[in-house]
C-alpha cells in the first residue's frame, strides 16, 4: 500500500538503526510525545533495534490518556441522562472514570454511541431534534479542527441541541511543562508530525531556543521514526538544537492556515488539567464566548471538582516520563486493559497499554 | 519516590454484562472459564474446542451451537441466515466431521417484515443445501417491538467424525500453522455497512461455507492437529487460544499474512489492527511439516482457499503457551487475546 509500506520496509528501518549506532557515543534520552508514535514504537519493536544509548521516553501524547477523571465523570454523568445522546470517539468509551466507564453506562440504558467524526455528531442531533446531542470533544490540535467545524456548522444551520464536552490540550506547554520540570531528564523530542501538520513548525522555535533541545518533526510509521531519532541523535551528538522536519511529505512550516482559522474562531486557550500531570497553564482549548452555548458544562450545569487518582496508579510518572510501565507495582497483576486503573492502560496508544499489548512484561 | 508494595485492591469484575462479553475477546474467555466451565463442570466441556465431540454407541459425533445476533441483517457479501448456517457447519467442519443435521430457532421481533423473514429464510436453505446438512427440528419465539434487532437466529448441529478428531490437545512442537486465505473482511464490511463508512471499494464478508476444504483433506487422509475458523477476536486470539490449550510457543510471520489492501487502508483508517478483525470464512490448519504441501495443494484446489499459505509454525513447549509474531520490520512481539471491543481511535 502506498505511503505505508516504503516506510514499513526492514531494509530501510535497519539502516537507520545502524547509522543511529554509528552516530551514538554517549546515552540520550529522547521523549516522543506523540500516543500514536507510542502505539508504533511497541507493535513494531522499534526500541529493539536500537543501540543501549538510547533510551525512549513515552511523552503525554495521548489524548485519551490525559483526559481528566473529572472530565470522564461529567462524561458519565450526561451519557446516563435519558434526554441525552452522547456521541465519542470508540476509545473514550473505555476510558475509567472514578466511579464508571461510558461503556458501563451504555449497558445500564445511557444513549452512548461511537461517531467516526464529529459533524455525524451534528447529523444525530439534526435527526434527534427531541433529544439533547453531546459530543466528548478531545484530543490534540488534531481533532481540533474537525471539532470546531462541528460547532461551527451547528451554528450555521442552527442546530440547537447540540453541544460538545471540552478537553482539548495543546502540545507546546506540555512540552514546556515537561522541560521545566524538577526532575526533568528528556534530552530531545520527537514532535508529533499530525499536530505539526494543522499548526505547522514556527510554535516550536522558542521552546528550542530556551531550553536548547533538538525538536524533530517525525511520521508514525516505523521508518519515519527511526528516521527522526537519528536525526534527533545527530544534532544531540553535534551539540545543536533546532527545529528539524522528518515529516515533510505532510507537514509545511505554516501548517494549515484553514484549520488554524477555523480553531481561532471557535476555540480559546485556556488552562486546562491534564490526568497524571495536574493542570498546566494555557495548556488548553476551550470554547470562546461567541459559541459558549455549544459548552455542555454550561448547558447542563455540571458542577466542577472531581474523584482523586487511585492511589496505586503511577501513569503520571509515566507521561512525564520518570517511571516505564513495568515499573508500576499493579502493571499487568490488578491493572490490565481489561481492569485499567489509570488512563495509560486504557487506550491503545497509552503506554501502559502498549506494553502490556506487545509483551514487555518481562523487562527490568 | 515511594510506591505502594502491598498487595493492591483486586478490582472487581464488571457487574453489568457489556458487548465485551460476546465480544470473543479476553472478556469472553473470562466468563466461559469463570462462569460456565464451573457451573457444567465435565470432560467434553473442559476440551474447549468449537465444538463437543462426543462417543454414542460407537459412533463418534460432533455436537455444537451458535447464536447470530448481526446487525445489519445484510451485509455485503452475506446475510444472518448464510452466517447461522456457515457458523455451525463450519463448527462442526473444525471437530473434523460431516456436517449432517441443523435445529434453527428464530426470536423474531414484532413488526418485522415477513418479507425481510422470507429472503433470510431463502438464504438459510441455499446454504443448507450447498452444505449438504439438513434442518430437521426448530423453534420460532416473537419479543415485543424494540426488545430484538428484528431477527435473533440460534442453530446448532450434529455431524459424524469418521477418523481421530482434530483438537488443541493434539498440536505438537515441529508442526506448521496453515491459514485459508486473506483475513479480516467480514469485520471491516459489517463495520462500514453498520456505521455508514463509505470507503472507495466495496469491502465484501468472507462469509462461507467451509466444507469443501476440510471435507477434501479428511478424505485425502490428511493427518491435521488441529482445525480452528477465525471468528470474532480474528487470527490472533484463535491463536493465543490455541497455544494457551496446547502448551506450545507458536511463532508466525506477519509478512506471510494476505490482507487484502482495501481492508489493510481501512484498518489503517479506523486504528484497528486485521489480526484481530473477526472473519467467517477463514481457517487455520495446524498439521505436521510433511503433510504440509499435500495439505497445500488441496486447499489451493478449492476457491474458498485458493490462497492458502504457510504463516508459521509450532515451536517448542512453554509453560501457558504464548504466540510470538515477527513484525514487518524483522522485529518479534506478543500476541494477546482481544480485549475488550475492537474500538476505533481518535487519531
Amino acid at each position: 500500500m502506498k505511503y505505508i509500506d516504503e516506510y514499513r520496509d526492514a531494509a530501510d528501518a535497519r539502516r537507520f538503526a545502524a547509522a543511529i549506532r554509528k552516530v551514538v557515543t554517549r546515552p540520550w534520552a529522547i521523549m516522543e510525545v506523540c500516543g500514536g508514535q507510542t502505539h508504533a514504537i511497541l507493535r513494531f519493536g522499534i526500541d529493539e533495534l536500537l543501540p543501549p544509548e538510547v533510551t525512549l521516553i513515552h511523552g503525554p501524547g495521548c489524548p485519551v490518556c490525559v483526559t481528566p477523571l473529572e472530565l470522564i465523570d461529567k462524561a458519565a454523568e450526561l451519557a446516563a441522562r435519558p434526554e441525552v445522546i452522547f456521541c465519542s470517539f470508540g476509545d473514550m468509551l473505555r476510558v475509567p472514570g472514578s466511579r464508571d466507564d461510558l461503556l458501563t453506562v451504555k449497558s445500564r440504558g445511557g444513549d452512548v454511541r461511537i461517531v467516526y467524526s464529529p459533524l455525524d455528531a451534528v447529523k444525530v442531533a439534526q435527526a434527534n431534534p427531541g433529544r439533547e446531542v453531546v459530543f466528548f470533544a478531545v484530543g490534540f490540535e488534531t481533532t481540533a479542527p474537525a471539532n470546531a467545524m462541528a460547532v461551527h456548522q451547528a451554528n450555521r444551520l442552527g442546530v440547537s441541541n447540540f453541544s460538545i464536552l471540552v478537553s482539548h490540550v495543546l502540545v507546546p506547554p506540555a512540552i514546556e511543562a515537561i522541560l521545566s520540570g524538577p526532575e526533568n531528564r528528556v534530552q530531545g523530542f520527537l514532535g508529533a508530525g499530525h499536530v505539526c501538520a494543522v499548526v505547522g513548525t514556527a510554535e516550536y522555535e522558542p521552546i528550542v531556543r530556551k531550553y536548547r533541545v533538538p525538536i524533530v518533526v517525525t511520521g508514525f510509521e516505523p521508518v519515519d521514526i527511526l528516521h527522526g531519532i537519528y536525526l534527533c541523535v545527530r544534532q544531540l551528538e553535534e551539540g545543536r538544537a533546532e527545529v528539524e522536519n522528518q515529516y515533510a511529505r505532510s507537514v509545511r512550516a505554516e501548517g494549515n492556515r484553514f484549520a488554524q482559522e477555523m480553531v481561532a474562531a471557535v476555540f480559546e486557550v485556556v488552562p486546562r488539567k491534564w490526568r497524571g500531570l495536574g493542570e498546566i497553564p494555557g495548556s488548553g482549548l476551550g470554547l470562546c464566548q461567541e459559541y459558549a452555548e455549544f459548552d455542555a458544562e454550561r448547558r447542563f450545569g455540571l458542577a466542577a471538582g472531581g474523584a482523586p487518582e487511585p492511589a496505586e496508579c503511577i501513569s503520571g510518572l509515566i507521561l512525564q516520563g520518570l517511571k516505564k510501565p513495568f515499573e508500576c507495582p499493579v502493571f499487568g497483576t490488578s491493572c490490565t486493559p481489561d481492569h485499567p486503573f489509570g488512563a495509560t492502560m486504557v487506550s491503545n496508544e497509552g503506554a501502559c497499554a502498549a506494553y502490556y499489548r506487545y509483551g514487555r512484561k518481562m523487562e527490568v | 519516590m515511594n510506591f505502594p508494595i502491598s498487595c493492591p485492591t483486586p478490582v472487581s469484575t464488571s457487574a453489568t454484562i457489556q458487548m465485551a462479553h460476546g465480544g470473543g475477546g479476553r472478556r469472553s474467555h473470562d466468563l466461559i472459564e469463570r462462569l460456565f466451565l464451573p457451573a457444567f463442570c465435565n470432560q467434553t466441556l473442559e476440551e474447549r474446542h468449537d465444538g463437543a465431540v462426543l462417543d454414542v454407541c460407537g459412533q463418534k459425533l460432533a455436537f455444537t451451537t451458535d447464536s447470530h445476533v448481526v446487525s445489519p441483517l445484510f451485509f455485503p457479501g452475506g446475510d444472518i441466515g448464510k452466517l447461522a448456517v456457515c457458523g455451525t457447519v463450519n463448527d462442526l467442519l473444525m471437530c473434523g466431521a460431516r456436517p449432517r443435521w441443523l435445529s434453527v430457532g428464530f426470536i423474531l421481533e414484532e413488526g418485522l417484515s415477513v418479507e425481510v423473514l422470507e429472503r433470510v429464510v431463502a438464504s438459510m436453505s441455499e446454504t443448507a443445501a450447498e452444505a449438504g446438512v439438513q434442518v430437521v427440528t426448530g423453534d420460532t419465539k416473537v419479543v415485543d417491538r424494540g426488545k430484538g434487532d428484528g431477527i435473533y437466529i440460534n442453530t446448532a448441529g450434529i455431524g459424524t467424525i469418521a477418523g481421530e478428531a482434530p483438537s488443541p490437545a493434539r498440536v505438537r512442537s515441529g508442526d506448521v500453522i496453515l491459514l485459508s486465505g486473506d483475513i479480516g473482511r467480514h469485520g471491516i464490511a459489517v463495520m462500514a455497512q453498520r456505521e455508514g463508512l463509505a470507503f472507495e471499494s466495496m469491502i465484501e464478508s468472507d462469509c462461507a461455507l467451509l466444507s469443501a476444504p476440510v471435507v477434501a483433506m479428511l478424505e485425502a487422509g490428511v493427518e491435521i492437529h488441529c482445525l480452528r475458523d477465525l471468528t470474532r477476536g480474528g487470527l490472533a486470539t484463535a491463536l493465543v487460544e490455541i497455544a494457551k490449550a496446547s502448551g506450545n510457543r507458536c511463532r508466525i510471520d506477519e509478512r506471510a499474512i494476505p490482507v487484502r489492501e482495501d481492508v489493510r487502508g481501512a484498518c489503517e483508517i479506523l486504528g484497528l489492527d486485521p489480526l484481530y478483525v473477526a472473519n467467517e470464512g477463514r481457517f487455520m490448519v495446524i498439521l505436521p511439516e510433511n503433510e504440509v504441501s499435500r495439505a497445500l495443494e488441496i486447499l489451493r484446489s478449492c476457491g474458498v482457499s485458493e490462497e492458502a499459505c504457510r504463516i508459521g509454525e509450532v515451536c517448542e513447549n512453554c509453560d501457558g503457551g504464548e504466540v510470538l509474531l515477527r513484525g514487518t520490520i524483522g522485529v518479534d512481539r506478543i500476541l494477546d487475546m482481544l480485549s475488550g471491543e475492537q474500538l476505533p481511535r481518535i487519531c
